[in-house]
């Protein structure tokens, strides 16, 4: 049994948050730059992805949020089994290094009641889910998802019926949709199978992996790589200014499903992943 | 890119063409969600607005708090689209302008070219830049609504699209 105490938790969260909402991640710049040098010299597309790279280039010098939507703080925590957290309630330790990053370095609160609107001006609480995993070692990931990508991310209740076209199509049909409301070229996260609630995680999920990365199920890679194709295929492009690049990566999480049914759950994610890990 | 002086003129407006790039340097509002909401619940209850959008352009976004040394924080544009049910009835109000990103309603369309205005598109994720393009904050109403209250910032060389012009041409609609 290994000793982590709530006020470890709590820093890791807070330097996490930092840096998260101050840089894009190494993949995410990698195919940022990518897709810039794919679009025409002095097109609108081309316009749009230097003024991004640029602007990530300025918010890490001057140590500024890449976007203002600071997003809502989701964290996705692997505790090992042989861990035993000593302090404050773990969600409160999360609570408490969101709140301190959000004020300490001007990043937007975000979150509010869902009735009144009436915002809880310390961007808590943080989105949290936890994993049992083998181990004695905490895992934790931090993610910082933008609203505007957030509100156009779909889940499907599909029959067994529409197979993989049925998933590809659902995957393609959001990111249509979507148009140039979700600040393309999207990164889209897509969870297949499990139940309707596990289905939406497994998509969250999968946005916390690398853009670029591939599923080890051969099957699921596949659907990554068609999707991905017919995605760029539309053309909305780089702020919906049109261009060759829609989406830089479409990644897919998997768990088994029920005999009747089979989700699938569309998240998608703006030009700006933010992305943090961190093994204590 | 073509320099743009705001507020803006009749003129000015007539000028520009969907797809061209610009440079905003002036005075502008901010209202996002909750001040569009609150807005026209003033004007359903026939109470007078704290302030007139006669000529003016409005941005939609909610900037992170300013550090120190500098007038805004990162202030990038949000999804103009969450404000297409209320942009009409403000056009018909005077307002000229409107900045934000992506597509916007036919309905939305329509009242542009109707009341002769113009919708700009800033480029979203690029908070950093336009935040440094802010030279002065100042608070304009609704201080309970934080970062969604409404500002009134002095621009300066701020980038965007000309995504809807007043003839109707549509950046989003050439695909």
């Amino acid at each position: 049994m290994r000793t982590i105490s709530s006020e470890q938790i709590e820093q890791a969260v807070y330097e996490l948050a930092k840096n998260a909402c101050l840089r894009l991640t190494p993949s995410c710049l990698r195919a940022l730059h990518t897709a810039a040098s794919t679009e025409e010299k002095d097109s609108a597309a081309a316009f749009a992805l230097q003024t991004v790279l640029q602007n990530a280039d300025t918010a890490a010098k001057e140590k500024m949020a890449v976007c203002q939507d600071t997003g809502y703080a989701v964290i996705l925590a692997e505790i090992g089994q042989d861990v035993h957290i000593e302090g404050k309630l773990f969600s409160d330790a999360v609570d408490s290094g969101v709140r301190r990053a959000y004020e300490d370095f001007c990043f937007r609160k975000s979150i509010c009641d869902p009735i009144t609107r009436v915002n809880t001006a310390d961007n808590t609480p943080a989105s949290v889910h936890t994993e049992i995993v083998a181990g004695d070692s905490v895992r934790l990931t931090f993610l910082s998802k933008g609203f505007g990508s957030e509100n156009m991310s779909r889940l499907f209740m599909l029959t067994p019926a529409k197979g993989v076209a049925g998933i590809i199509d659902a995957i393609v049909e959001t990111v249509r949709l979507a148009g140039s409301k979700p600040c393309p070229p999207v990164y889209v996260g897509v969870g297949i199978g499990g139940t309707f609630d596990t289905c939406a995680f497994l998509a969250k999920k999968a946005l916390t992996r690398e853009i670029g990365s591939s599923s080890p199920r051969e099957d699921i890679a596949a659907i990554e790589r068609e999707a991905l194709k017919r995605i760029n295929e539309l053309k909305i492009g780089a702020q919906g200014f049109g261009g060759n690049t829609t989406a830089l990566g479409v990644s897919c999480e998997w768990a088994p499903t029920h005999i009747a049914g089979l989700p699938v759950a569309v998240n998608i994610q703006c030009h700006c992943v933010r992305c943090e890990k961190i093994t204590l | 890119m073509k320099k743009v002086t705001l507020p803006l003129t009749d003129e000015t407006i007539e000028s520009l063409t969907a797809g061209e790039g610009v440079l905003l340097s002036g005075t502008i509002l901010t209202g996002r969600d909750c001040a569009h909401k609150r807005i026209c619940e003033f004007l359903d209850q026939g109470k007078a607005l704290p302030f007139s959008f006669v000529g003016e352009t409005i941005y939609y976004a909610g900037p992170c708090p300013a550090p120190e040394g500098k007038a805004c924080g990162s202030c990038g544009p949000t999804t103009s689209a969450r404000m297409d049910s209320f942009a009409p009835r403000l056009l018909d109000l005077g307002l000229k302008g409107m900045i934000g990103k992506g597509e916007r309603s036919d309905e939305v369309c329509k009242s542009i070219v109707k009341n002769h205005a113009v919708y700009f598109a800033a480029i979203g994720g690029a908070g950093a830049l336009y935040g440094n393009a802010i030279r002065k904050s100042t608070l304009v109403a609704f201080p309970d609504l934080l970062s969604e209250a409404v500002y009134r910032f002095e621009i300066s060389d701020f980038p965007c699209i000309v995504a809807i012009d007043c003839h109707g041409n549509n950046v989003y609609k050439k695909a």
